[in-house]
Formats: C-alpha cells, structure tokens, sequence
C-alpha cells in the first residue's frame, strides 16, 4: 500500500482545520506578539539598552518568534488529536490499514505547519518593529523545524494520555508557559545570579530559543551543537514513546 | 472462502471482566450474517477485535484469509465498518469525510472523488454532499456512516446496530440498500436489537451470550426448531372465559383478545375448528412475538439458567 495517500490525507485535514478556524489560531499570536513587541521592545527595550551587543528589540525577537512556534505547535496537536478522540473520530484511522507511524507523522506534520505558519506570522510582524535580518539561514530554519517537531510531538503524548479537556490545558499552562519564559526569550542567562544561570541550563526551551537566536543574529548564551543533540535526542525518545502509546492503543482502544 | 474465520478469541478487560471466552466463527464470503446477543454479551466487543478497535487477549481473526495480526493491513483493506455510534467529524461536509476515509484506505484523489459520488448517491445523499455533517439529520447521520464504509469499497460490511433509533421508514429504506450492496457481493455481518430485521435479512445467525457463541447456525434451520408459536387472536364477539381446547394453552387478555401457543405438529386448522365448534367467530391474528424473538429468548434464557449457580436456580 501506497502510505504517501493516508499521510497526505492527515496532513491535509490538519492543514484545512487550523486555517478554516484561523481567527483562533493564526490571529492571536499575530495580536500577542504585536503587544509583546510594542510593550517590551519599543517602551520597556529603549531603556534597558542592548544585550550581547544587540539592541533589545532584536534580542528578544527571535526568543518570541520561537516561543509561538512552541506553543503553536503543541497546541495543534493536543487539540486536534484529543478532540480526534473525544469524538471518536480516531476510529476512522484505527479501522483503516494506516500504521502507527503514518497516524504519528501526519498529526505531527500538522503541528510543525500550524507552528512554522505562525512563526512566519509572528517575523513579519516582528518587521514592522526591527529590522529582522538571518545571518545563519540552515541554523535558523533546521532549529525551527525542529523545535516545531519535539513539541507537536509533545503534544501528541499529553493527547494521547489525556482523559479530559482540562489535562490538555494543564501542561501548556503549568509547564509550556513558565519554561518558555524562563528560557531567556526576554534576557540573557547571563544576567541571572549563579544559582539561577545553573538552573536554567536543566531547561530545554532555553537550548532551541539560544540556537534560533544564534541563527537569527549570532548571539547565543549556550553551545549551538550542543542545543541540536539535544533536540535531536527529544525527537528520537518521544517518537519512541509516542509509537509505544500507539501500539499499545494506550486512550485510544479498548 | 470465509469472509471471516474466528478461532479460540478471547478478551479479558484490565478489570478483569472476561467479555470473550474463546469464541469460534465463521462467515462465507458473500453472506448477510446476524450477530445476535443481549447487552453486554460480547457482540460489541467481538466486532471491535475484528475491526482493530480492541486488543484481543488471545485467539487469532482471520479476514478473507489474511491474519490480522500478521498481515494487518491486508486483513483492515478489506472491512468497512459503521459503528453504532456516529463518529465522524461533525464539522466536516459529507462530501470530506467520504474523501478523507478513501484517504486513509489509500485510494488515489481521482478514484476517491468517484466512490465518493457513487457513494453518496447509492445513500441518497448527493444533495447534501456539501452539508456541515452536524446539520444533518439522524437517519442522514446514519447513511453518511454507511456510505463512509462502503467508500474503499469493502469485501467485508460490518454494521453494529446500523438502524438504532432510526424511524421505521428510514429504517425500511437501509434494509433495502443492505440488501443491495449484499446482492452487488458485498459480505455483511450486522448485529440489531431489530430481530425482525435479522430474521427478515439474514440468511446465517450467530447468537453470543456471556462471551461465548450459544448458537450458530442457518436461518432457516434455527427457525424450524422452534416448536411453538404464539398468537394473538381477535375475536368478534366478547367472552367472559378462555376457552378450554386440548393441546393449545389458551388465555384470555380482554374480553375480545386472546393469546394462543400454537404447537407446530398441532397447526392452525385444528384451532379454527375447535373455536368455530365453540361459536367462537375470530376476525384477525397475528404473531405475539416475533419467530427469532422467541428463539433468542430460549436460548439465553436456557443459557442463564445453565450459568446460574446451583442453589439460585429456582
């Protein structure tokens, strides 16, 4: 069987879905970052100054564009394939020949497109504020696409092992939230005392908002290499666990 | 060939409920079959190893000779399933979740908008084939998730209480489409609450009770072993006694109604003659309950009493 059909089906779906809602999904990041950029980036930025010798509106720009990508993508992927569910609509997939792996791809091909679109939504706004220049394009969109990856993959985990609307909020408000702004998307780690540098390194978002910063406009707190692996590892562990689910129908049979 | 080949199925829930306890089972291809049990008698559960919406615990499934487990996908290409209850997308049109479930059986864009057409006419659906599915009404609702079965055109039919809460013209109107689609070689394995549905549509029978297959057997067959039949007669006249005739137990509901058990080597004609004897003037009758009915009572009845322990057994 010809598995680019089914693939091409689930990435088209979640295509449709999140545009046909779009004043849900690609309007309020447009709206948020905006703010964010006004308010910390024009008001607050001009008095702080720069940071590794960039301005703070072109410090924090990229944090921000990434931030969306996260919680854009996970927010996807938890939705749709919990509401996939909760609807039963899961059975469709389930009773067609589509493998795991396919139902896997398709939904996380989904959130990489919701959160790579809302990423390019955020850039052009971030447009109207700094002069968004790329000095290292292959480590920008590589670390985009990937970040994009480890956290639809994330989301899918959370929808799979959630049994009701409220677990799906729980994590993107009491995990996803406070580590994406503790990750140095508005500072540099640099700035922190000792104690609080070292605990900001055990947070992973801080990693992929460095790498996209470097790539962005080479300022990086932490090692560029280092960040991929890291990524890279995310990936491979939660498709692991991720098929695991699958296979073992964990929330979605029986 | 068997459409469906069953050996030794079990499944113990996580709870601990057993709802299979190695059930066997054969379906010929080409078959209308009915897949009769009370609630909770492993009916659901069977149809959902089949489709490969549960995890069986043991036993092997067998679709037009392809293992499930070992070639699932051959085994899945070949089912189109309508579950009992509507789970499709209900924000999707009709015409998209036709397509997206040809999608997903790997039909090509081209040949999917063509089944889809097909489809959706063979539902009387055509019209509606741009329709927010939620908008739809319950008879529609239910057509839709037959024509989304029969999308990648399916050799195996299995249909969970496809007419559940449907009106009876609606419901009428799907027993002819099932009838077509079995006469165009389409297998079909439905399970009802309707047994006059089955009886009437069925051509082999499987009864499931307490996880274990209490009967298997034609149509035809299993109804000729039922030895009584039961009548409602209504009379012209009004009477104040039932009367009293050897051989049929007769009793009396109203003045004018009165229920008769008809044994089969008694018949009919001795009935009238005895009434019209006793200037009893009957002016219509008809069956109290229906043939299958009444077999299907017997028989979990018989298997109820056979589980109960020894000393609830009264």
């Amino acid at each position: 069987m010809n598995y680019s059909i089914p693939f091409n089906t689930i990435v088209i779906k979640e295509i449709y879905r999140f545009i046909r809602i779009w004043p849900q999904t690609l309007l309020p990041p447009a709206i948020t970052t905006a703010l964010y950029f006004l308010i910390f980036g024009k008001l607050i930025g001009d008095r702080i100054g720069t940071i590794n010798g960039a301005s703070y509106m072109d410090y924090i720009v990229p944090g921000v564009i990434l931030m969306s990508v996260i919680s854009h993508s996970y927010a996807n992927v938890v939705s749709s394939f919990y509401s996939t569910k909760f609807q039963h609509n899961i059975e469709e997939l389930l009773v067609a020949p589509v493998p795991n792996w396919v139902i896997l791809a398709g939904y996380v091909s989904g959130g990489i497109m919701r959160g790579l679109l809302v990423g390019v939504v955020v850039a052009l706004i971030s447009m109207l504020f700094a002069a968004l220049a790329v000095k290292h394009i292959l480590i920008t969109l590589s670390i985009a696409v990937l970040t994009a990856t480890v956290f639809s993959l994330a989301g899918f985990i959370n929808a799979v092992l959630a049994e009701s609307f409220d677990d799906i909020s729980i994590i993107p408000n009491f995990v996803l939230t406070p580590l994406s702004y503790l990750g140095g998307v508005f500072y540099s780690v640099a700035m922190l005392p000792d104690i609080w540098q070292a605990i900001s390194m055990g947070n992973p978002i801080l990693y992929m908002v460095n790498a996209f910063r470097y790539g962005l406009i080479g300022v990086s707190d932490v090692d560029i290499q280092l960040a991929f692996i890291m990524t890279g590892g995310f990936i491979v562990v939660m498709t692991l666990f991720s098929l695991y689910l699958l296979h073992k129908g964990t929330g979605i049979k029986n | 060939m068997k459409a469906l080949s069953i050996r030794n199925l079990r499944k113990t829930y996580n709870n601990g409920f057993e709802a299979l306890k190695g059930i066997d089972l054969d379906v010929d291809a080409g078959d209308f079959f009915a897949l009769l049990g009370p609630n909770g008698a492993g009916k659901s559960t069977a149809i959902g190893i089949i489709s490969s919406l549960v995890n069986e615990t043991s036993g092997t499934v067998s679709i037009f000779g392809h293992d499930l487990k070992h070639e699932r996908a051959k085994a899945k290409s070949c089912i189109g399933l309508v579950p009992q209850e509507v789970n499709f997308n209900q924000f999707d049109t009709v015409k998209s979740i036709l397509l997206n479930q040809a999608g997903y059986y790997g039909t090509p864009r081209k040949l999917a908008l063509h089944r889809t057409e097909q489809c959706l006419k063979q539902m009387d659906l055509w019209d509606k084939r741009d329709t927010v599915s939620r908008r739809l009404s319950g008879g529609m609702k239910r057509r839709v998730m037959i024509a989304r079965a029969m999308v990648h055109a399916p050799k195996l039919l299995i249909l969970d209480e496809p007419t559940a809460g449907v009106d009876i013209e609606i419901r009428r109107s799907m027993w002819q489409m099932m009838q077509d689609v079995n006469q165009q070689g389409t297998t079909i394995i439905l399970t009802t609450h309707y047994l006059e549905e089955a009886e009437s549509l069925c051509r082999n029978i499987a009864i499931i009770d307490q996880g274990l297959i209490v009967e298997h057997a034609g149509m035809a067959s299993l109804l000729s072993r039922l030895h009584i039949d039961h009548f409602v007669l209504d009379l012209a006249e009004p009477l104040t006694v039932a009367p009293v005739i050897d051989g049929y137990p007769i009793e009396l509901v109203s003045d004018k109604t009165l229920n008769v058990a008809v044994p089969k080597e008694n018949g009919l004609n001795s009935l009238f003659n005895q009434l019209t004897l006793q200037n009893i003037r009957v002016i219509s009758l008809k069956n109290k309950t229906n043939r299958l009915e009444q077999l299907f009572m017997d028989l979990v009845d018989a298997k109820s009493v056979d589980t109960t322990p020894a000393g609830l057994q009264q």
